[in-house]
């Protein structure tokens, strides 16, 4: 039995159901992350492990115990939201304790649990100020401190940093980690950047439109997505859908596709377990064609493919090339001084070992 | 020249707008001294003797200055039948006023708490009802109020006045209430509801402590139409009439001598309160009546 157990769980509002079977065991000290596009039902389904949302079908159990239709405050859990929703007319502190004083946690010991939380997030000089008179950033610590404090068993982000500008974002990213190294708390957390995914998270739920796509590591997710819309959804920029066609040549399996000028053009498939002459998505991420110099040395499979070059664009520490393969955009992330211009033809290395095999049809993953 | 080239002196414009400005003040000097008027008139003429109205000077400052027609008309003009001044009656309308505005306003705004947060099916029919409320006029309720009060035997007292107002106030106050919290971020109320606060905890500790503004209106709003009222006050008032209904009494009486100087000083009495209620809490009053009206 897990720690948080989300079991076949539903959601319906009317006749609309906007969740489908949603079937998660969080382990304890686990870092899951809920991500998906908006109105993908994460957000219901954190509402719901909250107590704010009923369940319609299915179980939610905390520490073995069912909590559908227990209240939110007796689930032990602690939510940070997106707003932060610190109440305007207390002071920091206040904030921070308001939730054990409602439990009836006496005084003293709720000053204490106040000074080390206030401690542990640097924010003890805060602590009589009111919300309005902080910053982005140290409000995004008093929300994580009014939630700490409780010493919960589960803690609940609701897209925490979205309110925050990119660098603040990257920071608070790095530091919600450093939290979570130290303290070992198990968390749920939903966002709608895969790059906080990526980074931040034990396990990734990749939901769109109310169904769990994939349940993984972020490296599984990444790696071996399981859809076509894994694929696409995680990393940045996305992975490149090849339409490809399942050749054999001198007893190796091929992927033979078309390139700029629509000639045919063979990639050799590490893959084995594809059928010949059947109709594939090939799916390659845009580090996995570079430059010749810049390709993966551990790889077994590095294909030379040459090309023409639609567009290049210098982003610093790599440079983006976009082509055009079987049809379709695609894009090749360079070395920063890889020497490429627009228009010209180029080798690119494709690393073979890093591609993944969808069905056409069904978009689902067939190799590896 | 350069520098008028490239627009940085603007003499011409600066001349104009003084003269526009000019114009502008004066006509709002003018404005204002117009409708100080009324005010000019029943303040002078309730410090002269009778004599000097009789006599026509209706505009021009008293030659004897006098208090007697304001001691006269709070405590002892002939109101009906009896010489009592204003006095009881003006307490009347403070003991009417105080309970009727502070309890429709805290009901206005638990109503205005439960429609945006605790939403519930047909919420919003419940709210139509409330505001259509706004609409009814006084007169058709007076029957079914009278039947109302009569059964409950609050017919001819203060209490029963209070029940009056505050059912006829409690559309308003709602209305209020409801779209102020309307724009309340309901991410707070489900934070306290995580934190364990129950109903009234949040009402209490989140909401109400941040509600200044619209209780401000609220409270103008009751006090100006309450004190104010007639026609509530007239049929329902019995032994214990307001401050309004004593007035009509005192300047509408048909035997004597009619006491210009007294009327004057009686009015101003009446309207003394709301006219202090507008100058303390007057610029909260827009402030909130704008917050509580751009969300719908």
């Amino acid at each position: 039995m897990a720690f948080l157990d989300i079991r076949n769980v539903t959601k319906s509002y009317g006749t609309v159901q906007v969740l489908h079977s949603v079937d998660i065991a969080v382990q304890e000290g686990e870092f899951l992350v809920l991500v998906g596009p908006s109105g993908c039902g994460k957000s219901t389904l954190l509402n719901m492990i909250a107590g704010l949302e009923g369940i319609t079908g299915g179980e939610i159990a905390i520490k073995g115990r069912v909590v559908n239709g227990v209240h939110p405050s007796k689930r032990n859990i602690a939510m940070v939201f997106q707003s932060y929703a610190l109440y305007p007319n207390m002071t920091v502190g206040q904030n921070m304790t308001f939730g054990l004083e409602m439990h009836g946690v006496p005084k003293p010991e709720r000053d204490r649990a106040l000074a080390d939380v206030a401690k542990l997030l640097q924010i003890d000089h805060l602590l009589d100020r009111k919300p309005g008179q902080l910053s982005g950033g140290q409000r995004q610590r008093v929300a994580m401190g009014r939630a700490l404090v409780r010493n919960p068993d589960v803690f609940l982000f609701d897209e925490p940093l979205s309110n925050l500008d990119a660098k603040l974002r990257v920071d608070m990213r790095t530091e919600i980690k450093k939290l979570h190294q130290k303290l070992k708390t198990t968390i749920v957390y939903v966002t709608h950047d895969q790059i906080e995914a990526m980074t931040l998270s034990t396990r990734i739920a990749v939901m769109n439109k109310g169904h769990v796509q994939q349940l993984g590591t972020p490296k599984e997710i990444y790696d071996t997505p399981a859809s076509v819309y894994v694929a696409t959804f995680m990393g940045s920029p996305a992975m490149n859908i090849i339409p490809a066609r399942v050749e054999v040549h001198h007893g190796v399996l091929h992927a033979r596709i078309t390139d700029s000028e629509g000639r045919p053009q063979l990639l050799r498939l590490s893959q084995g377990n594809l059928a010949a002459g059947r109709d594939i998505l090939l799916g390659i991420r845009p580090e996995a064609i570079t430059d010749p110099e810049g390709a993966d040395r551990t790889s077994r499979n590095i294909v030379s493919l040459r090309n023409r070059v639609t567009v290049t664009e210098p982003a610093g520490a790599d440079t983006f090339v976009t082509m055009t393969l079987g049809g379709r955009d695609a894009i090749a992330r360079m070395r920063a001084d890889a020497s490429v211009a627009a228009g010209q033809d180029f080798d690119f290395a494709v690393n073979m070992d890093k591609a993944v095999a969808f069905d056409p049809a069904t978009e689902t993953r067939i190799a590896p | 020249m350069a520098a008028q080239s490239h627009g940085v002196t603007q003499d011409t414009a600066v001349s104009t707008g003084r003269v526009t400005r000019a114009l502008i003040y004066l006509l709002l000097l003018l404005f204002a001294l117009f409708y100080l008027l009324p005010l000019y008139v029943m303040g002078i003429n309730s410090v002269k003797p009778l004599a000097e109205i009789t006599g026509g000077n209706m505009m021009a400052l008293p030659e004897v200055w006098t208090l007697e027609p304001w001691r006269s008309a709070w405590s002892t003009a002939q109101i009906g039948v009896e010489p009592t001044g204003l006095k009881p009656y003006f307490l009347n309308s403070i003991l009417m006023v105080a309970p009727a505005v502070a309890i429709s306003t805290i009901v206005g705004a638990l109503n205005g708490y439960v429609l945006t947060k605790w939403r519930f099916r047909g919420d919003t029919w419940v709210f139509g009802l409330m505001l259509f409320s706004c609409f009814i006029p006084f007169q058709i309720v007076l029957i079914p109020m009278a039947v109302v009060l009569g059964t409950l035997g609050l017919a001819g007292s203060v209490p029963g006045l209070i029940l009056v107002h505050v059912v006829y106030g409690i559309g308003f106050t709602t209305l209020y209430f409801r779209n102020y919290y309307a724009a309340f971020p309901t991410e707070l109320v489900r934070a306290a509801q995580i934190d364990g606060a129950g109903f009234f905890q949040i009402f209490w500790r989140i909401l109400l402590p941040v509600s200044g503004p619209i209780a401000v209106v609220s409270v103008i709003w009751q006090f100006t139409n309450i004190w104010n009222d007639f026609l509530f006050g007239a049929s329902f008032g019995g032994t214990s009439q307001p401050m309004t209904v004593a007035l009509n009494n005192l300047v509408q009486s048909s035997t004597g001598v009619k006491e210009y100087n007294v009327h004057f000083a009686g009015a101003i009495l009446a309207a003394l309160p709301t006219l202090f209620v507008y100058i303390v809490a007057g610029r909260y009053f827009v402030r909130g009546l704008m917050a509580g009206s751009v969300k719908g």
